[in-house]
């Protein structure tokens, strides 16, 4: 019907009324509706995720109409739960909901852009007949020429390139780099594979054949809690969100579950439906507070302090007042509280040492294999000392015993906690303690015997557990001070109302909590939880702040219960599928070593932050300690932790390791030994030396980096400014000169720091970001709706897909497509210029290795200061030889290599044959055809054939590969634990299975919790459940460290210590001093409209907030400056300044700058006024400072592993100065670059010379 | 009587988390359109705050809703007579600025700068002018997480009768989430107002919708919406809402908003209500009694009488159906834990809310924490979030309704605890809240376990 005539017709419509004539029913035309329906038809739906490090890991339905993506919804058809399990639907959040917006905005890289500058200078060369090598070259020789690109990084002035030329730029840098520098001053970050891992694995792979070193991220960003591997020899293991819905108590404490769990944060608000009590420990009223049924706001950094003291309650009331039977069980079996300690005098007193071993013994207690790394126990059974199964010396050189059952050499035994009763004597011990800027001893009365050693001598020795009696506080009757009279007691440290004078929260909440959550554990076996993140853990002493919760966890028996135990949620860090993923990531199936680099230390030193640090080391010993490293710096303590072979550095040494190799073969060396012996006279003469000590020395630069996947520069960056400064060479506001490195010893410090180290910077992205605007090249990426890939999170226990809903748009390939692309040109190239080479690779004593044995008892032996021999691999890394054909990278690079079959494949310690997966590549995913090394092996060509031969390789996607795994370590601990897959030994899930829909992975010895239709995925479950030791010196979880370096800084046991004062704030300008200002403690906790700096740019995001950088502030504070809601203002110190809109809210509390993470400078930022510059990030007043205590390796759980242990990159202990800048004063700073400000080369800036 | 079935939800506010992928979601389909760039069909508030767009609670400013005149239910910005002198000069209206001015930014700059001074910046560029802001002074969620200063989010007309000093201090902190939609109201006032009688409620399902060919664009309904989620598209001069997802509800499926609550605190459901007492209900005296008459106009589906008319009246069985399993009619009307968004107005809105539990009180001791029977879990009335304030929101200011919902909430939790925690059930705290053994697992169900198909 004519819509004209229906209009014509209104009146006549109404055919009845109702309501006493109120309402109306017409009948009328509703063909316009239509509209609408037309509005939501589409012609496909296409599964995928985001690949963005969220934890999310969430499946979406990706809305395809006429071949253009439309909008996404989450998708709800993950395999279900349990009854009385709420369900995974849906997952996803407002950020993913937004993700479509970058496909088709201004904002997408589209072609392959270069800095104009760079381009020409390449032309030139080029067109005087050089080959691109030899360009390259020309270029780098010239430093007239360098300085005109380097200088104006960051500035603009791109302009479209071809994939051609690029792809020749890239690989021609790359060769001549590995031919001047070595292939180790070649640098690949990209973080977290398991949001994207084939995307990942694309330039880890190549990096890893050409010989560059891929950097660690989890540790860098601070995500890695470092008290994990300490405390249980794991780099991170947390129970999937829906565990939470196990529990019936939860603290949470910087983990802001609604803003960062998103998808997850329905579990925490429906198990309290459950009855579940919630508490919250935010010092602000952060979202999650909302959830809460008590709000504990915490000081921020002495979250410590509240943890101890719940910890003082529950070892009172639940170990001396009464004994719980549960809890002193869990404590016997699953923790080193029985391991027996010895004692060393320290003056009138004792302090405690290492653990007694089976060596300390005549005949080593019957041990053979490895006595020195077997703990003892008092057997109160047998009333003698034994060696008790599971240690870390029955995991190497012998099977069976390796195990959590209470024996010892074959028979039962029960575990002594404490030998107060049956005790020889009682000793003052003292404890060290960190309060009001000075560390003390505590004295306080602990029971002990009288041991006989093999040496004749006789030791003091008492158990784990009668330490930590006595330091936290608790009064048993033993005499002597310090002890608690009672919880009100504020002089004695751990009590609730001392914890409350630190805290600010009152004792009885922290009384009432600590109660409350050892009660629920009881009455539940363990069903208390903390959930926690990086907010607790970006501080300094965040592994003092995580071992206080760990220990309340484990004396309450809830680390491996469902419902129990830590739930530390930073990064996405499982990559489930990890062993079949690893060999094509580092090129291992060609092969071995690759090159590993803790990146905290890497940065550390090539950005030159050691050169500004404040931190004095000194300053953080115990007063207990042996402490023969006095007056060494932070950085001097690293150099020492890589020449021990505890960390990797790269680059390695301060020569060529190609030129090292061909040096010792032309005095003769033929293998790997040989050519060994030859860098060990090197490095004893001193001739040669680890890179880190002379950083600065333009040999040991960094030439190429690329960046995929990440935004190292606009995001993970902490001391922005100095990377921009030392780094990249570009406009920085870094406000002070860096002198304080001259008080190294160990580091050669140049009077002027070196400006702009990078000879390359390649960015591949799908937007410009920071990373992007100061790189010299930048590709463009498929985006995570136009590629084919996986994902997996630690939330969730699926593993689902990224898929192709449209093909990658204008010039963009995925990341695996681009560096098969770059690996073309450059084996061609290479074939020329490289040919074959030999490779050394220093290999730092890994983790779950035998290397983790090399140096005994925790004592420090230093080949560089003369205490022992350098032995690589065991007093220093191990060097590896490592054949490089370069012409062949590609052909290596498209095929799955022969080391599969030949050595076959590992994960933590046990090795499997993987030649029957081989065989079934071959056929899933085809062979290769073209000519060269690798022709007929199985192909990994296309992303799916690389998506296919990880989970084929790997236990948790391919049942016989479980089934294999978990008979390996069955050898291992002597125990059957092959019922965990059983009813999935026939499961072999493919691409198309995830794309269809989610799958549940299958149980593997990968990870320590079990998937299940009975309990969910839980850290800790297969130690605590099947006896599988945790991988620590012990095999038990450890309240006690006994290596020197942790006795030196006090940190045996956990202890409190304040944040650090990193004085940056006393040096602003006196512009600034003299105007109304605030000092602030700045906080940079994960923010709600981004995930790290991705979506915060997205028009959506922007505009559901305040459209660009803000900083929280408290009002109270705001209204003493004068300070309105959305006034611009400048946070400032020494390391640079930072532009935002001010947000004025009560919910902060005083003290406290807010400014949400990875807030960057490309959208709605105006200049500085007190560096001229572009107003910064929120890095741009950070810098990061690093923990001797985390350099510790070749020890144990000590040891190093990448992304698994090693310096953190913590960031939290900072303080700004903050003042308004009046709206007339805001300058954008978008006028032409002039020839005199570049030549100033950092112009205006308070910091520059 | 007149059986009509009505399409309506229930947000559990408990169980929000401010999210707004509800929000994002609802764009990306609806509103990714020039001239209602500015426009959040579905949009989330914090509370305590002014809300999008400013002050829309305010209805002595605004004149939405309905009123009583003399007894007489009457649109409270007057009737048709001033209705027709006001169409050119609607002094009711808001203004792009109690929205926000759509913005975006000069992205392009970030690739297309030439060697610069500085590193480029792409700076924001209004949607409506073309031109550069120097400062993004508003937006659609500018006091997000409350964000902004105590005296200005406090002109929240929900502090009405309120001392709400005491409020601002830090320690004394309350926040909620306030998602909104359409209320596809059973007496809407957008209705009323259209001059073309261009807005209607569908008979079928009760959604309101304008009708995109027969709006003129006089924007009565804009003023008219006491929650103001009607909006003009400034390009195709008409006015567009909410439109309770139809296209997906008649294939079956739950709103966008609904279906990507990653809260999973909304709900669909049908109703059945009797559209003949529509008018008394509206035209309740004593406001306060509005929630009351408003839930009395709800039916049993369950009634064979109720059946037998509701097929007289059109309403079809598998509607009928529907109306039986609804768990919004559970929420309402069973167990009373949702409640009308401000009931005043007088337009029986069909979005319903479960009030949201809170921490307790920063003054009170856990040495003497007042708690339910299991020792651990606090009593409602030791929570901080004030009742008065939520009555305000959510009952017309009467605060025993609000009462009666929160303790029920923690007595499911309380007797839940006992069964999970003592392995006891207790049901002390249950029989003091008024409900069941059974009302509380079944609570439990819908409002813990939540499964898609007992959502939607």
């Amino acid at each position: 019907m004519s819509h004209f005539l229906d209009r014509l017709k209104f009146l006549s419509k109404v055919q009845s009324t109702f309501a006493k004539g109120h309402g109306v029913v017409t009948n009328e035309d509703r063909q316009w509706e239509d509209a609408y329906r037309n509005r939501w038809r589409h012609d496909k739906v296409v599964r995928s995720t985001h690949g963005v490090n969220c934890t999310g890991g969430c499946s979406w339905k990706i809305f395809v109409k006429n071949g253009l993506v439309a909008f996404e919804m989450q998708q709800t058809d993950y395999p279900r739960t349990r009854e009385d399990l709420p369900n995974h639907e849906p997952r996803g959040c407002q950020r993913g909901a937004s993700f479509s917006w970058y496909l088709y905005s201004p904002h997408r890289i589209k072609h392959p852009m270069i800095r104009g500058r760079l381009l020409d200078l390449y032309r030139a060369e080029r067109a005087k007949g050089l080959d691109p090598v030899e360009a390259w070259e020309a270029i780098q020789n010239d430093p007239q020429k360098r300085i005109k690109y380097v200088g104006v990084r960051g500035l603009g002035g791109f302009v479209r390139a071809g994939w051609e030329e690029m792809k020749e730029i890239i690989a021609a840098a790359n060769i001549y780099t590995i031919k001047k520098w070595g292939p180790d001053r070649i640098y690949g970050f990209s973080p977290i594979p398991a949001m994207s891992m084939i995307s990942y694995a694309a330039g880890s792979r190549y990096l890893s054949l050409i010989g560059g070193a891929c950097g660690s991220f989890y540790d860098w960003y601070c995500d890695l809690p470092a008290a994990s591997p300490q405390t249980w020899g794991e780099q991170t293991d947390v129970p999937e969100a829906a565990d939470w819905y196990n529990s019936t108590y939860l603290i949470i404490t910087g983990a802001n579950l609604p803003m960062t769990r998103t998808p997850d944060a329905h579990f925490a608000t429906e198990v309290r439906y459950k009855g579940a009590k919630i508490v919250s420990m935010a010092p602000d009223y952060a979202e999650y507070v909302k959830f809460a049924d008590l709000w504990m706001p915490v000081r921020q950094g002495t979250d410590t302090a509240a943890f101890l003291a719940m910890g003082h309650v529950a070892l009172k009331e639940y170990f001396i007042d009464r004994q719980d039977a549960y809890f002193l069980e869990y404590a016997r079996k699953y923790t080193d509280m029985p391991m027996q300690v010895m004692l060393r005098r320290h003056g009138e007193n004792w302090v405690s040492d290492r653990n007694l071993r089976a060596s300390d013994f005549v005949d080593n207690l019957g041990e053979a294999n490895n006595p020195e790394w077997k703990t003892v126990v008092f057997d109160s059974k047998h009333q003698s000392f034994v060696v008790p199964n599971g240690s870390i010396g029955f995991r190497w050189g012998e099977d069976g015993k390796w195990n959590l059952l209470e024996q010892a050499a074959g028979g039962e035994i029960e575990a002594e906690l404490s030998c107060i009763e049956r005790r020889d004597g009682v000793v003052s011990v003292g404890f060290p303690h960190f309060e009001n800027g000075e560390s003390t001893l505590i004295l306080r009365h602990v029971p002990v015997r009288i041991v006989k050693l093999a040496n004749g001598e006789e030791a003091l020795v008492t158990s784990v557990f009668d330490l930590q009696i006595a330091q936290y506080g608790i009064d048993r009757g033993l005499g002597g001070g310090n002890v608690a009279q009672s919880y009100d007691d504020a002089d004695v440290a751990y009590t609730p109302a001392w914890a409350a004078k630190v805290t600010g929260v009152k004792a009885a909440d922290i009384e009432r909590t600590g109660r409350e959550f050892a009660e629920n554990a009881s009455k539940t076996r363990g069903k208390s939880m903390v959930i926690m993140g990086a907010a607790i853990n970006h501080w300094y002493h965040n592994d003092m702040t995580y071992r206080s919760i760990m220990n309340l966890l484990h004396m309450c028996g809830c680390v491996g219960q469902t419902g129990g135990g830590w739930a530390h949620y930073v990064g996405q860090e499982k990559l489930r599928p990890q062993a079949g993923w690893a060999p094509i990531a580092f090129a291992t199936d060609w092969q071995r070593p690759p090159r590993h680099q803790n990146s905290t230390s890497y940065w550390y030193f090539h950005t030159d932050q050691w050169r500004y640090e404040t931190v004095d080391a000194d300053a953080l010993l115990s007063p207990a300690g042996k402490n023969k490293y006095k007056g060494y710096t932070l950085a001097d303590y690293n150099v020492d932790a890589v020449r021990m072979g505890w960390l990797p550095g790269a680059p390695h040494f301060n020569r060529n390791p190609l030129d090292l190799v061909a040096e010792a073969e032309k005095k003769g060396a033929t293998d790997e030994a040989g050519i060994a012996k030859h860098v060990v006279e090197e490095l004893k003469s001193g001739k040669l030396d680890v890179a880190f000590a002379d950083p600065d020395n333009p040999v040991n630069w960094p030439r190429n980096l690329f960046v995929w996947r990440a935004n190292l520069i606009g995001t993970s960056a902490k001391g922005h400014e100095y990377f921009l400064k030392h780094l990249l060479g570009a406009q920085n506001g870094v406000m002070q000169e860096g002198t304080h490195g001259a008080a190294c010893s160990q580091v050669n410090y140049l009077e002027d720091g070196p400006v702009g180290k990078l000879d390359l910077m390649v960015d591949i992205n799908f937007r410009l970001n920071s990373t992007g605007a100061y790189s010299d090249i930048i590709l463009p990426t498929a985006t995570w709706y136009e590629k084919n890939d996986l994902n997996t999170t630690d939330m969730h226990p699926f593993i689902h897909p990224l898929g192709e809903a449209v093909t990658p748009g204008w010039e963009s390939k995925s990341d695996w497509q681009i560096f098969k692309a770059i690996a073309e040109t450059f084996s061609t190239l290479a074939e020329k210029h490289l040919g074959k080479k030999r490779d050394l690779v220093a290999l730092p004593m890994q983790h779950d290795s035998p290397m983790e044995l090399a140096q005994p008892f925790g004592q420090v032996k230093n080949w560089k200061r003369g205490e022992c021999e350098p032995i690589p691999g065991k007093t220093m890394a191990a060097l590896r030889l490592v054949e490089r054909d370069y012409g062949q990278t590609y052909n290596k690079y498209i095929a799955l290599g022969p080391l599969m079959t030949k050595l076959g494949n590992n994960v933590k310690g046990i090795d499997w044959n993987t030649e029957q997966e081989y065989k079934e590549l071959a056929v899933l995913n085809k062979t290769v055809q073209v000519d060269g090394v690798s022709k007929g092996m199985p192909s990994l060509e296309e992303d799916i054939y690389v998506c296919d031969s990880v989970m084929r390789m790997a236990p948790e996607t391919n049942g016989e590969v479980a089934h294999k795994s978990w008979s390996a370590l069955s050898k291992k601990t002597g125990l059957d634990h092959h019922h965990l897959y059983a009813g999935r030994h026939e499961d072999k899930i493919t691409f198309r299975d995830i794309v269809a829909q989610p799958r549940k992975i299958i149980t593997a010895p990968t990870w320590s919790g079990i998937e299940s239709e009975t309990v969910s995925y839980t850290a800790g479950y297969t130690n605590i459940h099947e006896h599988i030791p945790f991988r620590t010196l012990t095999g038990r979880a450890h309240f006690y460290q006994d290596h020197e370096w942790f006795l030196d800084f006090g940190e045996g046991f956990c202890v409190f210590k304040p944040p650090v004062d990193l004085k940056a704030h006393e040096i602003v300008p006196d512009s600034v001093r003299r105007k109304p200002h605030l000092t602030l403690s700045w906080i940079t906790p994960h923010s709600k409209w981004g995930i790290h700096s991705s979506y915060q740019d997205n028009l959506r995001m922007l505009t559901l907030f305040r459209g660009g950088p803000y900083i929280w502030i408290a009002e109270d504070d705001a209204r003493q400056i004068g300070l309105a809601d959305n006034d611009w203002v400048e946070a400032i110190n020494a390391n640079g300044a930072t532009m935002a809109r001010a947000v004025v809210s009560q919910r902060v509390p005083r003290g406290m700058a807010l400014m949400y993470h990875a807030q960057e400078k490309n959208v709605n930022v105006p200049g500085s006024p007190s560096s001229g510059k572009r107003g910064g990030i929120l890095n741009s007043v950070t810098r990061v400072v690093v923990k001797p205590t985390n350099m510790v390796g070749g020890y144990a759980q000590l040891a190093y592993g990448f992304n698994y242990y090693g310096t953190v990159g913590c960031n939290r202990d900072e303080q700004v100065v903050l003042h308004k800048v009046e709206d007339r004063d805001i300058d954008w700073l978008e006028r032409p670059l002039t020839p005199e400000r570049e030549a100033q080369r950092n112009p205006v800036g308070v910091g520059s010379k | 009587m007149k059986i009509r079935a009505q399409f309506a939800m229930v947000f559990n506010l408990d169980k929000c988390i401010g999210c707004h992928t509800c929000s994002v979601t609802c764009k990306n389909v609806w509103s990714n359109r020039k001239g209602i760039e500015y426009a959040w069909f579905n949009n989330v508030e914090s509370k305590p705050g002014i809300g999008y767009p400013k002050n829309w609670e305010d209805q002595d400013k605004w004149q939405g809703g309905w009123t009583k005149l003399n007894g007489k239910l009457e649109l409270k910005a007057g009737g048709k007579l001033k209705k027709i002198v006001q169409i050119f000069a609607n002094p009711n209206m808001p203004e792009i600025d109690d929205y926000y001015e759509p913005f975006t930014y000069d992205y392009a700059r970030l690739q297309n700068a030439p060697l610069s001074e500085a590193a480029p910046t792409a700076r924001p560029v209004s949607q409506i002018t073309g031109e550069k802001m120097d400062k993004i002074t508003w937006g659609p969620n500018w006091e997000d997480d409350l964000a902004g200063e105590f005296e200005k989010r406090s002109k929240d007309s929900n502090f009405s009768n309120m001392e709400k000093e005491m409020y601002k201090q830090f320690e004394n902190t309350f926040h909620l989430y306030l998602p909104r939609i359409c209320n596809h109201c059973i007496n809407p006032a957008c209705v009323a107002s259209c001059p073309s009688g261009a807005m209607y409620k569908r008979e079928e399902d009760g959604i309101v919708v304008a009708d995109q060919d027969r709006c003129r664009g006089w924007r009565m309904c804009i003023s008219g919406c006491p929650y103001k989620k009607v909006f003009f598209n400034w390009e195709s001069s008409k006015a567009e809402k909410c439109i309770g997802c139809y296209p997906r509800i008649e294939s079956g499926l739950p709103t966008v908003c609904s279906e990507s609550c990653v809260g999973r605190i909304r709900y669909n459901g049908i109703i059945l209500y009797d559209a003949d007492k529509m008018l008394d209900a509206a035209s309740t005296d004593n406001e306060q009694d509005l929630y009351k008459a408003h839930l009395d106009l709800f039916v049993d589906p369950n009634d064979p009488k109720i059946i037998e008319q509701a097929l007289a009246d059109g309403v079809p069985q598998s509607w009928i159906d529907a109306a039986q399993k609804s768990p919004i009619y559970k929420m309402a009307v069973e167990w009373k834990i949702a409640f009308p968004l401000h009931p005043e107005f007088r337009t029986l809105p069909m979005i319903w809310y479960v009030p949201p539990l809170s921490p307790v009180q920063s003054q009170i001791d856990q040495k003497n924490l007042p708690t339910e029977a299991d020792g651990v879990i606090p009593k409602a009335s030791a929570m901080r979030l004030p009742v008065k304030y939520l009555a305000n929101l959510l009952t017309a200011g009467k605060e025993e309704y609000i009462v009666s919902a929160l303790n029920r909430l923690i007595a499911m939790r309380s007797y839940m605890r006992s069964v999970n925690v003592e392995g006891t059930p207790d049901i002390r705290p249950l029989t003091a809240a008024g409900i069941d053994e059974e009302t509380a697992k079944s609570m439990y169900r819908y409002l813990a376990i939540a499964n898609y198909e007992d959502r939607f």
